[in-house]
Protein backbone atom coordinates (compact mmCIF):
# COMPACT_ATOMS: atom_id res chain seq x y z
CA UNK A 1 0.00 0.00 0.00
CA UNK A 2 2.79 2.47 1.00
CA UNK A 3 4.63 1.63 -2.16
CA UNK A 4 1.64 2.68 -4.22
CA UNK A 5 1.28 5.93 -2.24
CA UNK A 6 4.94 6.88 -2.90
CA UNK A 7 4.67 6.07 -6.59
CA UNK A 8 1.42 7.96 -6.97
CA UNK A 9 2.94 10.97 -5.17
CA UNK A 10 5.98 10.83 -7.45
CA UNK A 11 3.78 10.74 -10.55
CA UNK A 12 1.55 13.51 -9.20
CA UNK A 13 4.51 15.76 -8.39
CA UNK A 14 6.03 15.32 -11.83
CA UNK A 15 2.73 15.87 -13.64
CA UNK A 16 1.88 18.95 -11.56
CA UNK A 17 5.29 20.46 -12.34
CA UNK A 18 5.00 19.59 -16.03
CA UNK A 19 1.50 21.07 -16.34
CA UNK A 20 2.59 24.21 -14.46
CA UNK A 21 5.66 24.56 -16.69
CA UNK A 22 3.60 24.09 -19.88
CA UNK A 23 0.82 26.41 -18.71
CA UNK A 24 3.29 29.21 -18.00
CA UNK A 25 4.85 29.18 -21.44
CA UNK A 26 7.22 26.18 -21.44
CA UNK A 27 10.23 28.36 -20.67
CA UNK A 28 13.45 26.57 -21.70
CA UNK A 29 15.55 29.09 -19.77
CA UNK A 30 16.01 29.59 -16.02
CA UNK A 31 13.11 30.16 -13.65
CA UNK A 32 12.16 33.82 -13.30
CA UNK A 33 10.22 35.70 -10.67
CA UNK A 34 9.92 38.86 -12.73
CA UNK A 35 9.49 39.33 -16.46
CA UNK A 36 10.21 42.29 -18.74
CA UNK A 37 7.29 44.20 -20.20
CA UNK A 38 8.19 46.76 -22.84
CA UNK A 39 7.12 50.39 -22.51
CA UNK A 40 7.88 53.10 -25.05
CA UNK A 41 8.01 56.80 -24.34
CA UNK A 42 6.12 58.53 -27.14
CA UNK A 43 8.11 61.77 -27.09
CA UNK A 44 11.64 60.41 -26.94
CA UNK A 45 11.01 57.01 -28.57
CA UNK A 46 12.96 55.31 -25.77
CA UNK A 47 11.86 51.76 -25.00
CA UNK A 48 12.39 50.35 -21.53
CA UNK A 49 11.76 46.90 -20.09
CA UNK A 50 9.70 47.30 -16.92
CA UNK A 51 10.08 44.20 -14.76
CA UNK A 52 6.76 42.94 -13.39
CA UNK A 53 6.52 40.28 -10.71
CA UNK A 54 5.45 37.01 -12.29
CA UNK A 55 6.58 33.45 -11.67
CA UNK A 56 7.76 31.74 -14.83
CA UNK A 57 9.11 28.23 -14.15
CA UNK A 58 12.14 27.23 -16.15
CA UNK A 59 13.93 23.98 -16.78
CA UNK A 60 15.58 24.16 -13.35
CA UNK A 61 12.06 24.03 -11.86
CA UNK A 62 11.24 21.03 -14.07
CA UNK A 63 14.56 19.44 -13.12
CA UNK A 64 13.94 19.93 -9.39
CA UNK A 65 10.45 18.41 -9.73
CA UNK A 66 11.87 15.46 -11.70
CA UNK A 67 14.51 14.93 -9.01
CA UNK A 68 11.87 15.07 -6.29
CA UNK A 69 9.61 12.61 -8.04
CA UNK A 70 12.62 10.36 -8.75
CA UNK A 71 13.50 10.33 -5.04
CA UNK A 72 9.91 9.47 -4.14
CA UNK A 73 9.80 6.70 -6.76
CA UNK A 74 13.19 5.41 -5.57
CA UNK A 75 12.01 5.42 -1.96
CA UNK A 76 9.09 3.27 -2.96
CA UNK A 77 11.56 0.56 -3.99
CA UNK A 78 12.98 0.50 -0.47
CA UNK A 79 9.67 -0.29 1.06
CA UNK A 80 9.15 -3.99 1.53
CA UNK A 81 5.88 -5.44 0.46
CA UNK A 82 4.03 -7.14 3.27
CA UNK A 83 4.44 -10.86 2.76
CA UNK A 84 1.23 -12.91 3.11
CA UNK A 85 1.41 -15.00 6.24
CA UNK A 86 1.98 -18.65 5.50
CA UNK A 87 -0.75 -20.97 6.60
CA UNK A 88 0.38 -23.46 9.16
CA UNK B 1 19.20 107.70 -31.56
CA UNK B 2 22.80 106.49 -31.37
CA UNK B 3 22.30 105.37 -27.78
CA UNK B 4 19.20 103.42 -28.77
CA UNK B 5 21.11 101.70 -31.55
CA UNK B 6 23.85 100.72 -29.11
CA UNK B 7 21.28 99.40 -26.67
CA UNK B 8 19.60 97.38 -29.42
CA UNK B 9 22.92 95.91 -30.54
CA UNK B 10 23.86 95.07 -26.97
CA UNK B 11 20.54 93.33 -26.38
CA UNK B 12 20.77 91.49 -29.70
CA UNK B 13 24.27 90.22 -28.93
CA UNK B 14 23.13 89.17 -25.44
CA UNK B 15 20.21 87.33 -26.98
CA UNK B 16 22.49 85.54 -29.45
CA UNK B 17 24.88 84.67 -26.65
CA UNK B 18 22.00 83.19 -24.66
CA UNK B 19 20.99 80.94 -27.53
CA UNK B 20 24.55 79.99 -28.39
CA UNK B 21 25.43 78.99 -24.84
CA UNK B 22 25.61 75.24 -24.13
CA UNK B 23 22.55 73.90 -22.36
CA UNK B 24 22.71 71.71 -19.28
CA UNK B 25 20.57 68.57 -19.47
CA UNK B 26 19.58 66.67 -16.35
CA UNK B 27 19.22 62.91 -16.91
CA UNK B 28 17.22 62.09 -13.80
CA UNK B 29 14.07 61.04 -15.60
CA UNK B 30 10.70 61.46 -13.85
CA UNK B 31 9.11 59.07 -16.37
CA UNK B 32 11.52 56.27 -15.51
CA UNK B 33 12.30 55.27 -19.09
CA UNK B 34 16.02 56.03 -19.03
CA UNK B 35 17.77 52.69 -19.03
CA UNK B 36 20.99 50.85 -19.61
CA UNK B 37 20.36 47.32 -20.86
CA UNK B 38 23.02 44.64 -20.61
CA UNK B 39 23.48 41.18 -22.07
CA UNK B 40 26.03 38.45 -21.47
CA UNK B 41 26.06 35.23 -23.44
CA UNK B 42 25.57 32.03 -21.46
CA UNK B 43 25.10 28.38 -22.54
CA UNK B 44 21.44 27.87 -21.63
CA UNK B 45 20.13 31.40 -21.90
CA UNK B 46 21.74 34.81 -22.29
CA UNK B 47 21.91 36.74 -19.04
CA UNK B 48 20.08 39.96 -19.76
CA UNK B 49 18.57 42.77 -17.78
CA UNK B 50 18.66 46.48 -17.30
CA UNK B 51 19.37 49.31 -14.92
CA UNK B 52 17.03 52.25 -14.51
CA UNK B 53 18.70 54.16 -11.70
CA UNK B 54 20.21 56.74 -14.02
CA UNK B 55 21.30 60.28 -13.24
CA UNK B 56 23.87 62.76 -14.46
CA UNK B 57 24.30 65.99 -16.31
CA UNK B 58 25.40 66.71 -19.88
CA UNK B 59 26.09 70.09 -21.46
CA UNK B 60 25.12 70.22 -25.10
CA UNK B 61 25.22 73.04 -27.58
CA UNK B 62 23.03 72.46 -30.67
CA UNK B 63 25.30 74.84 -32.57
CA UNK B 64 28.43 72.98 -31.51
CA UNK B 65 27.69 69.32 -30.65
CA UNK B 66 31.42 68.51 -30.65
CA UNK B 67 31.71 70.46 -27.39
CA UNK B 68 29.36 68.08 -25.58
CA UNK B 69 30.61 67.10 -22.14
CA UNK B 70 29.07 65.43 -19.13
CA UNK B 71 28.76 62.47 -16.86
CA UNK B 72 26.15 59.74 -16.71
CA UNK B 73 25.83 57.68 -13.55
CA UNK B 74 24.06 54.34 -13.12
CA UNK B 75 23.17 53.11 -9.62
CA UNK B 76 24.63 49.60 -9.32
CA UNK B 77 21.77 48.51 -7.06
CA UNK B 78 19.29 49.21 -9.87
CA UNK B 79 20.72 46.42 -12.05
CA UNK B 80 17.96 43.85 -12.52
CA UNK B 81 17.62 40.39 -14.03
CA UNK B 82 14.57 38.12 -13.94
CA UNK B 83 16.12 35.21 -12.04
CA UNK B 84 16.37 35.90 -8.28
CA UNK B 85 19.47 33.76 -7.77
CA UNK B 86 21.30 35.44 -10.66
CA UNK B 87 20.21 38.82 -9.26
CA UNK B 88 21.69 37.96 -5.88
CA UNK B 89 24.94 36.71 -7.41
CA UNK B 90 25.23 39.71 -9.73
CA UNK B 91 25.11 42.26 -6.91
CA UNK B 92 27.28 40.21 -4.55
CA UNK B 93 30.91 41.01 -3.72
CA UNK B 94 32.14 38.36 -6.20
CA UNK B 95 30.55 40.08 -9.19
CA UNK B 96 29.46 43.75 -9.07
CA UNK B 97 29.92 44.32 -5.32
CA UNK B 98 27.09 46.84 -5.27
CA UNK B 99 27.61 47.62 -1.58
CA UNK B 100 31.22 48.73 -2.10
CA UNK B 101 30.84 50.19 -5.61
CA UNK B 102 27.38 51.81 -5.70
CA UNK B 103 27.94 53.65 -9.00
CA UNK B 104 28.88 52.89 -12.59
CA UNK B 105 29.74 56.00 -14.56
CA UNK B 106 30.82 57.37 -17.90
CA UNK B 107 32.34 60.83 -18.17
CA UNK B 108 32.64 62.19 -21.71
CA UNK B 109 35.82 64.12 -22.39
CA UNK B 110 36.03 64.30 -26.19
CA UNK B 111 33.89 63.81 -29.31
CA UNK B 112 35.31 62.81 -32.68
CA UNK B 113 33.82 62.07 -36.12
CA UNK B 114 30.93 64.39 -35.31
CA UNK B 115 28.19 64.44 -37.93
CA UNK B 116 24.97 66.40 -37.60
CA UNK B 117 22.38 65.69 -40.25
CA UNK B 118 19.30 67.57 -38.97
CA UNK B 119 18.48 67.29 -35.28
CA UNK B 120 20.61 64.22 -34.69
CA UNK B 121 24.33 64.05 -34.10
CA UNK B 122 26.43 60.93 -34.34
CA UNK B 123 29.89 60.86 -32.85
CA UNK B 124 32.57 58.70 -31.33
CA UNK B 125 32.60 59.70 -27.69
CA UNK B 126 35.75 59.21 -25.66
CA UNK B 127 35.50 59.22 -21.92
CA UNK B 128 36.27 57.53 -18.64
CA UNK B 129 34.17 54.48 -17.91
CA UNK B 130 34.24 53.46 -14.25
CA UNK B 131 32.98 50.06 -13.19
CA UNK B 132 33.63 48.28 -9.91
CA UNK B 133 36.16 50.94 -9.00
CA UNK B 134 38.22 50.48 -12.17
CA UNK B 135 38.40 53.52 -14.46
CA UNK B 136 39.33 53.06 -18.12
CA UNK B 137 39.28 55.35 -21.11
CA UNK B 138 37.01 53.99 -23.82
CA UNK B 139 35.54 55.32 -27.05
CA UNK B 140 31.94 54.48 -27.89
CA UNK B 141 29.64 55.40 -30.76
CA UNK B 142 26.72 57.58 -29.73
CA UNK B 143 23.71 59.26 -31.27
CA UNK B 144 22.46 62.49 -29.74
CA UNK B 145 19.04 63.79 -30.73
CA UNK B 146 18.10 67.34 -29.79
CA UNK B 147 14.35 67.74 -29.33
CA UNK B 148 13.72 71.46 -29.17
CA UNK B 149 10.72 72.58 -27.08
CA UNK B 150 9.62 68.99 -26.46
CA UNK B 151 9.98 68.99 -22.68
CA UNK B 152 6.42 70.27 -22.23
CA UNK B 153 5.09 67.16 -23.98
CA UNK B 154 6.68 64.96 -21.31
CA UNK B 155 6.32 67.19 -18.27
CA UNK B 156 3.21 69.38 -18.41
CA UNK B 157 3.60 73.07 -17.49
CA UNK B 158 7.33 72.92 -18.11
CA UNK B 159 9.03 74.54 -21.10
CA UNK B 160 12.37 73.45 -22.42
CA UNK B 161 14.28 71.03 -24.58
CA UNK B 162 15.14 67.35 -24.49
CA UNK B 163 18.32 65.55 -25.42
CA UNK B 164 18.14 61.85 -26.23
CA UNK B 165 21.37 59.85 -26.13
CA UNK B 166 21.65 56.33 -27.49
CA UNK B 167 24.71 54.15 -27.55
CA UNK B 168 25.53 50.48 -28.13
CA UNK B 169 28.93 49.18 -27.13
CA UNK B 170 30.69 46.26 -25.52
CA UNK B 171 33.13 45.96 -22.66
CA UNK B 172 34.99 43.02 -21.15
CA UNK B 173 34.20 42.26 -17.54
CA UNK B 174 37.76 41.02 -17.02
CA UNK B 175 39.03 44.55 -17.83
CA UNK B 176 37.11 45.83 -14.82
CA UNK B 177 38.04 43.16 -12.33
CA UNK B 178 34.75 41.28 -12.49
CA UNK B 179 35.73 37.63 -11.99
CA UNK B 180 38.61 37.93 -14.51
CA UNK B 181 39.33 34.64 -16.25
CA UNK B 182 36.68 32.86 -14.19
CA UNK B 183 33.31 31.32 -15.04
CA UNK B 184 33.74 32.20 -18.73
CA UNK B 185 32.21 28.85 -19.69
CA UNK B 186 29.06 29.92 -17.82
CA UNK B 187 28.96 33.67 -18.45
CA UNK B 188 30.76 35.37 -21.33
CA UNK B 189 33.56 37.85 -20.73
CA UNK B 190 31.90 40.31 -23.11
CA UNK B 191 29.10 42.50 -21.82
CA UNK B 192 26.91 44.12 -24.47
CA UNK B 193 25.53 47.45 -23.30
CA UNK B 194 22.72 49.55 -24.74
CA UNK B 195 22.19 53.00 -23.31
CA UNK B 196 18.91 54.83 -24.02
CA UNK B 197 18.49 58.01 -22.02
CA UNK B 198 16.79 61.38 -22.24
CA UNK B 199 17.77 64.54 -20.42
CA UNK B 200 15.75 67.66 -19.77
CA UNK B 201 16.79 71.28 -19.98
CA UNK B 202 14.00 73.44 -18.62
CA UNK B 203 13.82 77.15 -19.38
Amino acid sequence: MSKMVFRAAAMLLFLAALVSWLARGANWGWTKTSVPVQRTDEVTGITVDDYQKRFVPGIDFLGAASLGSGILAGASLLIRSRQPQALS
Amino acid sequence: MKNRLHLFLALASLNCATYAAPQAFDFKDPKGVNNAAFKLDAPLEALSGNATGISGKVTFDPENPAATRGKIVVATSSLHVGNPMQQQHMLSDKWMDAAKYPEISFEATDLKNVRTPGDSTTADVTGTFTLKGVAKEITVPAKLTFLKDKLGQRVPNLKGDLLVIRSNFSIRRSDFGIMPGQMEEKVSDTIELTLSIAGASPR
